[in-house]
Order: structure tokens, then sequence, then C-alpha cells
């Protein structure tokens, strides 16, 4: 027992960043703020780090060796995480990498692995995933969206919302009803693949806090899409859905984006002032600093002990269950201090205009961090708010 | 980077966890607190056979070689059993300030001793005035010819009164706080000059106040440098931390797990107490302090393992805090849960609850230990 790099890995670590240093230099990385927000693949920049990730065969760590993946060792995965953060590196959209492909991989056919998943490892295909509906949020099960067989196609007809990225979605898995009168509601759901350039799909934006554009409404009208794009077999969606929850644990608690962030908000404290004295000098900021720093030195442990297990037996153990809700809970709190650190300049929040014409208002990461603080409400309602993660934990872990 | 034990370190914590399981019953640990002199003897030369008090010693020392790992491993299990037998005081802090600091004469005299379990210490190092502070002293070291007379007040010395040998920090130049100037002494017992004032404690141990009245003790007494003691206390004290924290971990186990137990039992409204929201939110909760408590209990004793610097300090300092923070939560609520049952002498919950409690004022608490980790 020990947390000592052994040399392999402090040479892999070292390979690490001279990949990174290569491929994503310090010119491109632009300031904290921009670069910790995921924003996909729309510079050339950008571009050219996904094409040297695939090229390299780094591109989806997480993968099983057959699909791509790297095959590394958790610690390397831990390396990979730590670097990349470190680095500002753009993060590959999670819905097509992280959300959909283990469940192409583990349930979808040969050709629809073939098809879907080589444009996932590019960063070539984005993903938007189709879950929420106005009536079935946290109760997912309750779904209505309805996909009658009509030949060789499903007519699905429905609303889903909140789809984050759906603007910019060649995608979407999409959960739909294709039994309703099954005993359960669990039962009867199918899992498909919808190309969103099919007839019938609109999409209309939903700006969340801060005027942002990230979620949308979905509707879909008649859309015709291929029994083809079926995941594994009909009305067993369900299963599927959830089997990709016990997939990806590590990333989730977002350790190395949270150092990122104390290291910032450690930095904003230095340069302001309070009575005359820097902020991070004041006993009772700096406490609040020290205490999430712990609670994140815990959670960075309990990620590893995480990965530990999965290396050794294959199945996370019940500390896993944890890494969402403390790892959202301990970024919204870094933000929230973040916010408290600017003081009044924690109010401004001009249009980009405004900011391209004159320079910043105040200091100049303000208004990215409240953008930040406000998204970050989100951490801990989506992918399953964390009350639902509790009842989880109540249940499989607790057996309550 | 590894999170497993070896072979040795898996079978020590399966022989203590044994010994926890089949030997140490509540009810008879209930009896022995009662008792004198507030432990039992013969769980003492138990641990003793079981090689359990050679652990942290070197080979050389008559020891088994092991480290912070394995005294964490022990201390997980004594904490689930609530064990009362002073292991702490004997063998982490006494038995651990003559490892790091002991000429060989005073290893050959005292380790031997411990480790077969003829020899029960305890570490004098609080003072009244002192609060956390381990160079806030007053007790005087006074150079004579033939060594050094002590004089002064040690405060809530735990095992106290079955120690037979006493470490005393006590201050032989420079002002009350300084950190330069102590020096520790080796006081036998029944030493003359020393008088105490011996009491059980809320968690059922047992201390003393200690009095020393000019109190004299031949030049083979110092234990380490002259007027260098701090950084021998502050590594025993650290290593002693990650030893009752990892017996908080263990306690807080039991009271999540006792409290789940308990509320999938109890029923009430016509249903089992456990399916109502709220109290299964508030469980998981207690668990994943649990939880982040045990990942802190890791990294505390591997970095500690690593070696003692800086490092070392702010991992024990983050863990202290953890205990400390989520102790109080586990075992207020576990009481909290188990309702007007868990207010009771008669069952083992209040406790554990009373031990994390006292867990969190022993070597410092969480204002001491976040101010120490803000500062490190």
């Amino acid at each position: 027992m020990d947390l000592k790099l052994r040399q392999a890995d402090l040479e892999f670590q070292a390979q690490v960043r001279e990949f990174i240093d290569a491929h994503w230099p310090q010119r491109v990385r632009g300031d904290a703020e921009a670069a910790l927000e995921y924003s996909g693949v729309s510079t050339p920049a950008q571009r050219q780090w996904f094409d040297a990730l695939a090229a390299r065969g780094w591109s989806v760590p997480n993968w099983p060796v057959e699909f791509g993946g790297t095959g590394w060792s958790p610690t390397q995965h831990y390396i990979w995480d730590r670097e990349t953060a470190r680095a500002r590196c753009p993060q590959m959209s999670p819905f097509g990498a992280r959300m959909l492909a283990p469940v192409l991989y583990t349930w979808g056919t040969k050709e629809q692995r073939a098809r879907h998943l080589p444009p996932i490892r590019e960063a070539r295909v984005q993903w938007c995933q189709g879950y929420s509906e106005p009536g079935a949020g946290s109760d997912l099960a309750a779904l209505s969206t309805r996909a009658v067989r009509d030949g060789d196609h499903y007519v699905v007809n429905g609303a889903k919302t909140w789809t984050s990225s759906a603007h910019h979605a060649d995608w979407m898995f999409c959960l739909v009803r294709t039994d309703p009168s099954a005993a359960k509601k669990q039962e009867g759901i199918s899992f498909v693949l919808v190309d969103m350039k099919t007839p019938g799909i609109e999409v209309r934006p939903i700006l969340i806090l801060g005027e942002q554009h990230t979620v949308n409404s979905v509707t879909l009208t008649d859309v015709r899409v291929p029994v083809a794009n079926r995941i594994g077999e009909e009305n067993r969606g369900w299963t599927y859905a959830k089997g990709l929850l016990t997939h990806e644990r590590t990333g989730i608690a977002g350790v190395a984006r949270s150092q990122m962030q104390i290291a910032r908000l450690k930095t904003v404290a230095t340069e302001t002032l309070r009575d005359g004295e820097r902020l991070i000098d004041s006993p009772s900021f700096k406490r609040k600093i020290d205490e999430v720093e712990i609670e994140l030195m815990a959670l960075e442990v309990t990620e590893l002990r995480t990965l530990a297990s999965v290396e050794q037996g294959g199945a996370p153990g019940p500390e896993s269950s944890i890494l969402k809700i403390r790892g959202t809970e301990i970024g919204q709190r870094i933000s929230d201090l973040m916010i408290e650190a600017y003081g009044y300049y924690g109010l401004p929040y001009p249009q980009q205009r405004l900011i391209d014409n004159e320079g910043p208002i105040g200091p100049e990461h303000a208004v990215a961090a409240l953008k930040e603080m406000l998204f970050g409400r989100a951490s801990s309602i989506f992918g399953g708010s964390n009350e639902i993660q509790k009842n989880i934990i109540s249940k499989a872990v607790l057996g309550l | 980077m590894d999170f497993s034990f070896s072979d040795e370190q898996s079978l020590l914590k399966d022989s203590v966890e044994r010994f926890i399981q089949n030997d140490y019953a509540f009810d008879a640990r209930q009896k022995l607190v009662k008792s004198e002199p507030g432990f039992s003897s013969k769980n003492w030369r138990t641990f003793a056979e079981l090689g359990w008090l050679g652990v942290p010693f070197a080979e050389s020392d008559g020891g088994f070689g092991g480290g912070p790992i394995e005294t964490m491993l022990i201390m997980e299990q004594f904490g689930r059993g609530l064990v009362v037998e002073p292991f702490v005081p004997t063998v982490v802090l006494a038995g651990g300030m003559i490892r790091l600091a002991g000429n060989r004469s005073q290893k050959e005299k005292y380790l031997a001793r411990i480790v077969d379990g003829s020899l029960q210490g305890a570490f004098a190092f609080a003072e009244p005035q002192g609060r956390f502070n381990l160079a806030d002293l007053t007790t005087t070291a006074t150079k004579t010819d033939g060594g050094y007379v002590l004089n002064g007040h040690k405060a809530v010395v735990v095992n106290g009164p079955s120690a037979d040998v006493l470490v005393v920090s006590a201050r032989t130049s420079g002002q009350q706080r300084s950190r330069s100037g102590i020096t520790l002494f080796l006081v036998e017992k029944g030493a003359v000059g020393i008088t105490r004032r011996d009491y059980p404690t809320v968690d059922a141990l047992r201390a003393s106040e200690v009095h020393l009245d000019n109190v004299a003790v031949p030049k083979s007494a110092v234990l380490g440098r002259v007027g260098k003691g701090i950084d021998v206390i502050e590594q025993a004290i650290d290593e002693a931390t990650l030893a009752i924290g990892a017996e908080a971990v263990g306690c807080m186990e039991v009271l999540y797990k006792a409290t789940v137990e308990y509320c999938k039992t109890r029923v009430q409204f016509g249903q089992p107490i456990g399916k109502f929201q709220v109290l299964q939110h508030r469980m998981v909760d207690m668990f994943m302090e649990y939880e982040q408590s045990k990942s802190l209990m890791f990294m505390a004793a591997m970095r500690l393992a690593e070696g003692y610097g800086p490092e070392a300090q702010k991992a024990v300092s983050a863990f202290k805090v953890q205990v400390g923070k989520s102790g109080r939560f586990v075992g207020q609520n576990a009481v909290q849960l188990h309702g007007g049952m868990g207010m009771t002498e008669e069952l083992s919950v209040g406790h554990y609850f009373k031990r994390l409690t006292m867990i969190d004022t022993m070597f410092g608490n969480v204002d001491h230990h976040l101010k120490r980790f803000g500062s490190l």
C-alpha cells in the first residue's frame, strides 16, 4: 500500500506531458475558465488535438482495447486525467464517448459498432441523449415518447427535453416506448439511434441561467427510425440504459478539474484585498478554502480506491457511488467561493459584445466564473439528481 | 500507486478482526470498564502473544518491523470493538517516542518489555493552559548535578493510572510557547514527588492529572536531544492521530451499519422506519462520511509510511479534520436514528458516539487541524 508512482508510471507521465506540449501547446490553451467548459470541436487547434489523439490511439482510454481503448492501468488513467485537466485540454463530448459507446460495444450488433464507434473515437460526430421528457425527469421510466412499428421502421412521436448539445448533434440515442401495455413501466422501452436529419425532428433552444444555450427541447413528429437502429432486443432498452450507469466511473468526480479550480480560487483570493490585506490571509476565508480542499483530497483517494478495485476485481466497490454526489457538491462549493472572492465584481454580467469592445468590467475572469457558478448548479441535477443518487445508494448499497 | 495489503498485513488485519468478533463482546467490555484497572490484563497478554504490541518496532528492538499502515489496520479493528486496552498510550506514544528518540540502553530497557506486555506507558504532554499547542509548556526541568528536577502539572494523561513509565515533556529553556527548549523525560512510576489524581474519561478510558513536585530524574532519563523534543513529540502525536483516527473509522463503520440494521427492523406507522426517505438519505450521508474518512485514513497512513515531513503532516491534519466532522455526524445521527434506545447506556451505539466525540478533541480538534492544514 503506497501512493508512489512507479518508474514505469513516471515514464508514462513524461510521455503524456510531452504529447500534450506537442499537440495542445501553451499558446492555444487560452484562459483557464474558457477551456474548463466543454467546447467540443470548434477551433482548428481542437481539431488538431483530437486528430493527434486518434493517431496516437489515446482518444477513448476507457474503452476496451478491441474497440480502440488503451488498456491503461488505473494509475495511468489517473495520470492522464490529471495531466489533461492541468493543461486544460479539450474534453471529448461525453455523450458519444462515455455514455453511448459502452452500450454499443456491450449490446450493439457488429454493424452498429462498425458504423458508430469509429466516428465517436475520432470526435467526428456529435451525439445527444434523448432521455428526459417533460413528464419524465427523475422518474425516467415514466417516459411516453411512443415508437410504433411500421414495416422496417418505427414511427416515433413525442417530446424530449433538457437535451444537451441537440443543436450541434448529428445523432441522438433515445429511449422510446414500444409496448405501452407492459406490466411494469420499465418494461416496454426500447433503445434506438436516431439520425437528427430525419424529417419530423424539431430542436428548440431552452436558455438556462446566465442566458446560456446548452440544452434544448426536441419534438419528434412521425419520425421514421429504421428498426436496424435499435440496440438489442425490443422492450429491453431500460436494461441497456441502466447498464451504462455502472460503466465509466472514472472522471465522474471531476477531481482534477476541481483541483484546477481551487488553484484558480487561491490566485483570485491572493489578488483580492480585504481591509487592505490579501483575502487569502483572512482566516475565515482561508478556512473555507481549506475545508473544501480537504473534502477534495478525500474524494481523490475515494476515486483512486474505486480505480484500484476495478483493476483487481472488475467491479467498483460501494465507495464509487459517492463520487458523483460529492464531486458535484465540491465543484459547486468552489464556484460559490470564487464568486464570494470577487466581491462586488461578482455582480456584473455584461453581454459578450460589451466585453469584446471595451474589455472586461472588473477582473478578467469574473464573468466566466459567474457562468461557471450558474451552469454548475445543473451538475447536481443532471445524470440523475443527487437525491436520486442517494435513493440508489440507499437501495443498492445499504439495502434499505 | 497501490491500495492492496501485503500478505502479512492481511494476516494481521484478519487476526485482530477475529479477536474482536470472537473475544471482545460488548457486554464483557462494559464489565471491564467498571472494574480495575479499567481494561483486561488477560487481553493485554493476548495482544502480546499475538505480536500486536511489537508491530511498530524494528526487528532489532524485538518488534516486527511494521509501520503506520500496520498500526492503522490494528486500530481500525480496535475501533470496531471499542477496545479500551491502552495500545495508543503504551505502544504508539510512549513506545513510539522511545523508538524515535531513544538511545540503545533506553530501547533495550523499555521496548522489549512493551513488546512482551509487561510494561505500560503514557505520554504526559498536555497542560491545563496549553490546549492543543504541544509547545505551550510551563512544566520545567531544571538541570542539577546528576540530572534534572521536574516541576509542573500535566493534564488528562490517558493511561496515567496504569503507566509504569511516563514520557514527560518539559521546558529546559525558552519562553512558554517556544518550540525550542523542550526536552522529553522518562519518569518511572513511583518517582518521588509525583502525585496523581486518577479518573475515568467519558469514553471509558482512564486518565490522570499528574503533578510533578521537585521530581528528581537522572541524566539517563533524558529521551532524545535536550531542547529538541518538539520534533519527536510532533511525529509521535501525528502517528497517534492516525491511530485514533483509524479507530474512529472503525467506530463509524459499526455505527452506520448498526443504524441501517435497526431502521430495517424498527416498525412505526406500520412499516420499517428505513422505508422513510428522510432517514434513508441521512444514512446515505453517514455512509459517505465513513467512506470519505476511510479514504483520508489510507492517505495519511501512506504519507506517514513514505517518511515524516510536511506532506505527512498535512495528510494527518486533513484526516483529523475529516474524522472530527464525520465522527460527529455519524455518531450523533446514529443516536438520533436509534431514537430513545440510542440514548441508553445499555445499547452500544451511545458508547461509540461518546468515543467518536472524544476522538475529535484528542490531539487537536477540527479547528486546530484546519489551522494547521492551512499553515503547511
